[in-house]
């Protein structure tokens, strides 16, 4: 196989299909999706040599002085998204930023987790993930009005809602992302989808993919699709639980069949790296104000830094794998939301597990019901902490730790401290309608 | 021998032969030479890529006796071309059979060392005439799938099939190598080759990719053969799933 292959494979592909544009992605520190579209004729120039763009108009990115940047596409990524209605098909592919030099650009979210994965490589590991991501379906991205309990509304918006769903499914599989998907209504109009685990790299891509197709879906049906983490006050919130495994080869090093749990070593190591730095990378995997409304008793969302085997409301779950099927063994950890950037929550995900295996951190023992009952002075008697209540707190513990720094690069991790920062001192200016019902009147 | 030179008319190639070691072993040249056999001796793998005639290397004697991974090298490049070589024989020396191996792959023959030239010639006439010569655009059909070798496109009747390049590679693989049962070993070797990391579980990430993109109706084309590895094309009993 010689290195030019794939490059040979999206031009030929460019021009048997007559696709028109080429689309170009790539994530700012933040996690939205950028890009622009090339035309075939610059399709190759691309490949080799990428293609130049004003990287300060792009959040966390360059200072102005030092503006300009290459998106260097990566051509294994190179894929075909469905077009809307009878419009034609366009492509798609992910991007590396570099810098005019061509040195990888480190505020690249891409690029830190390559990094991350790198360092896991060097110790034997290849990271998998597989996200199950929840999302709510609107009738506008103004107000949170649901499809599904609308009165006279209700026969015509279910509809709308197999069809959403049958469309989204569909269009993530002829994407290769396969679906192994679920429907719940725990919320009103909330649905889940989880992919079937992937590569850490592949994943992260595979959900800036999946965000942008369920929201295109939607938004050819008239609905709006949000990932927002809490966005009606008492129902319950998304999340993004997302399984963790670590393979040596061909072997799952989570796995180990002496143990009651079949976890092994390694995966008691990444469980307590987990919970050990849960609070530090809470920022990252729960990056809005918004976020930590979720993050809250009664919604079966995580608040206590705890792990069980079978508990809706512990942090990491370690579902017991069935027997002859010991290769899935993994961890889920439940605190991330789908409103994350998912290339950086990967990072500090596996460097907190990763760190626990290095450390060799001890595993507490498994939380069980009554942890959820405790007092608040007896959860921390029993040393059992919680995650941050805020974004505000979440970014104060993030600043200690040199386990996220090191993870995210100093320029993400800067970048994203003053970002947050900023996000809370705008949202502190606010005065919330509950403030006004609960006061106004009494005092 | 001039009964020989007859009896290959029909079936002897007009491009050459890759051959290694470079310099050959003069047996070996003159067996070849005198059967009627055009040859060109490549030093390794990145030679027998380079140096590949336009119409493809003919087949390929390659010699693991002086240096296995070299040679072994060359019979993975000549397989992962577009239009993989068919007719790779191997000479190996009695101690060195083990070596094969999970190797089954990489050759369709091979031949003891030190071999009896009418041997080596009865061999590679059988693999001659076993696998005839391709000509015209390289197109691969399997039921209403059809993939075009030359334009890299893959579609079920008119309709495209929208992949990614590894995708494509595994597809062109499979369907390439129908009814074979391959464990997820050797199809990292062949399609991704050996230097890749991500181990086994990769191929049933590509795979599962792979059968969401061919849609329910056809994903049971690939089929897990439980403990083994995948198997492409219908069987009786394997109607879906």
């Amino acid at each position: 196989m010689t290195s030019q292959s794939p490059v040979d494979y999206v031009l030929h592909t460019v021009e048997e299909r007559g696709l028109k544009f080429v689309r170009l992605w790539f994530t700012d520190v933040l996690g939205s999706l950028k890009g622009f579209a090339i035309t075939p004729a610059e399709l190759e120039g691309a490949l080799e040599e990428g293609m130049t763009f004003d990287g300060s108009a792009i959040d966390g990115y360059t200072r102005v002085q030092e503006s300009d940047m290459i998106a260097l596409p990566d051509p294994n990524t190179f894929d075909i998204v469905p077009g809307r209605g009878d419009d034609s098909p366009v492509a798609r592919m992910f991007c590396d930023i570099r810098h005019l030099s061509g040195e990888p650009f480190s505020g690249d979210p891409r690029h830190v987790l390559k990094r991350n994965l790198d360092r896991a490589r060097e110790k034997g590991f290849t990271f998998f993930a597989g996200p199950e991501i929840e999302y709510f379906y609107f009738r506008s991205e103004t107000e949170p009005i649901p499809l599904d309990n609308a009165g006279f509304f209700d026969l015509a918006h279910t509809g709308i809602a197999n069809e959403l769903r049958k469309r989204t499914i569909l269009a993530l599989e002829a994407m290769g992302i396969p679906v192994e998907y679920s429907f719940h209504e725990n919320g009103p109009s909330q649905h889940e989808i989880d992919l079937r685990y992937s590569d850490a790299l592949s994943m992260a891509d595979n959900v800036q993919t999946f965000r942008t197709v369920v929201k295109q879906i939607a938004s050819e049906l008239g609905v709006h699709a949000t990932f927002m983490p809490k966005p009606i006050a008492g129902a319950f919130g998304s999340g993004m639980h997302t399984h963790l495994s670590l393979f040596e080869g061909d072997v799952n090093a989570f796995h180990d069949p002496g143990d009651p749990h079949g976890l092994s070593k390694i995966g008691k190591g990444f469980v307590a790296g987990l919970l050990h730095h849960a609070r530090e990378i809470t920022a990252v995997t729960n990056q809005t104000v918004n976020s930590y409304k979720r993050l809250i008793e009664g919604y079966e969302a995580p608040t206590y830094i705890c792990w069980a085997r079978n508990n809706e409301s512990a942090l990491v779950r370690v579902p017991t794998p069935r027997r002859g099927k010991e290769s899935s063994t993994r961890v889920e950890f439940r605190s991330p939301d789908p409103a994350c950037n998912p290339y950086l929550a990967f990072s500090v995900m596996l460097a907190a597990g990763l760190a626990g295996i290095e450390e060799g951190y001890e595993l507490a023992p498994e939380a069980t019901n009554n942890i959820f009952e405790m007092s608040a002075d007896q959860r921390v008697s029993h040393g059992i902490a919680s995650l941050p209540q805020s974004l505000a707190e979440a970014v104060d513990v993030m600043e200690g730790s040199s386990l996220v720094a090191e993870a995210l690069g100093e320029h993400v991790f800067d970048y994203f401290i003053r970002n947050k920062r900023a996000e809370w001192d705008s949202y502190k200016e606010q005065v919330t309608t509950w403030e006004v019902d609960r006061y106004l009147g009494s005092l | 021998m001039v009964h020989c030179e007859d009896r290959m008319s029909d079936i002897a190639p007009t491009e050459p032969l890759a051959i290694f070691p470079d310099p050959p072993p003069p047996l070996l040249a003159q067996t070849l030479d005198l059967a009627g056999y055009p040859w060109k001796a490549v030093s390794n793998a990145a030679v027998a890529i380079q140096q590949e005639p336009v119409d493809g290397w003919a087949g390929a004697v390659i010699s693991a006796e002086a240096d296995p991974e070299a040679a072994f090298g060359i019979c993975r490049a000549l397989r992962k071309r577009d239009a993989p070589v068919d007719r790779v024989l191997l000479l190996i020396n009695g101690s060195q059979l083990s070596e094969l191996e999970l190797r089954e792959d990489l050759f369709d023959d091979f031949c003891l060392s030190p071999f009896h030239p009418q041997e080596l010639e009865v061999r590679l006439h059988h693999l001659f005439f076993r696998t005839g010569r391709t000509t015209g655009p390289e197109i691969v059909e399997y039921g209403a799938l059809i993939l075009n070798l030359e334009t890299y496109q893959a579609a079920f009747g008119n309709v495209p099939l929208d992949l990614t390049y590894m995708e494509y590679e595994l597809l062109k693989f499979l369907v390439t190598h129908p009814a074979k049962v391959f464990t997820r070993e050797q199809l990292l070797s062949r399609v991704w080759g050996y230097e890749y990391y991500g181990g086994a579980r990769t191929v049933d990430v590509h795979v599962r990719r792979l059968r969401a993109k061919l849609g329910e109706e056809h994903a049971g084309l690939i089929q897990t053969v439980r403990s083994v590895g995948y198997r492409f094309g219908q069987t009786r009993g394997a109607i879906s799933r």
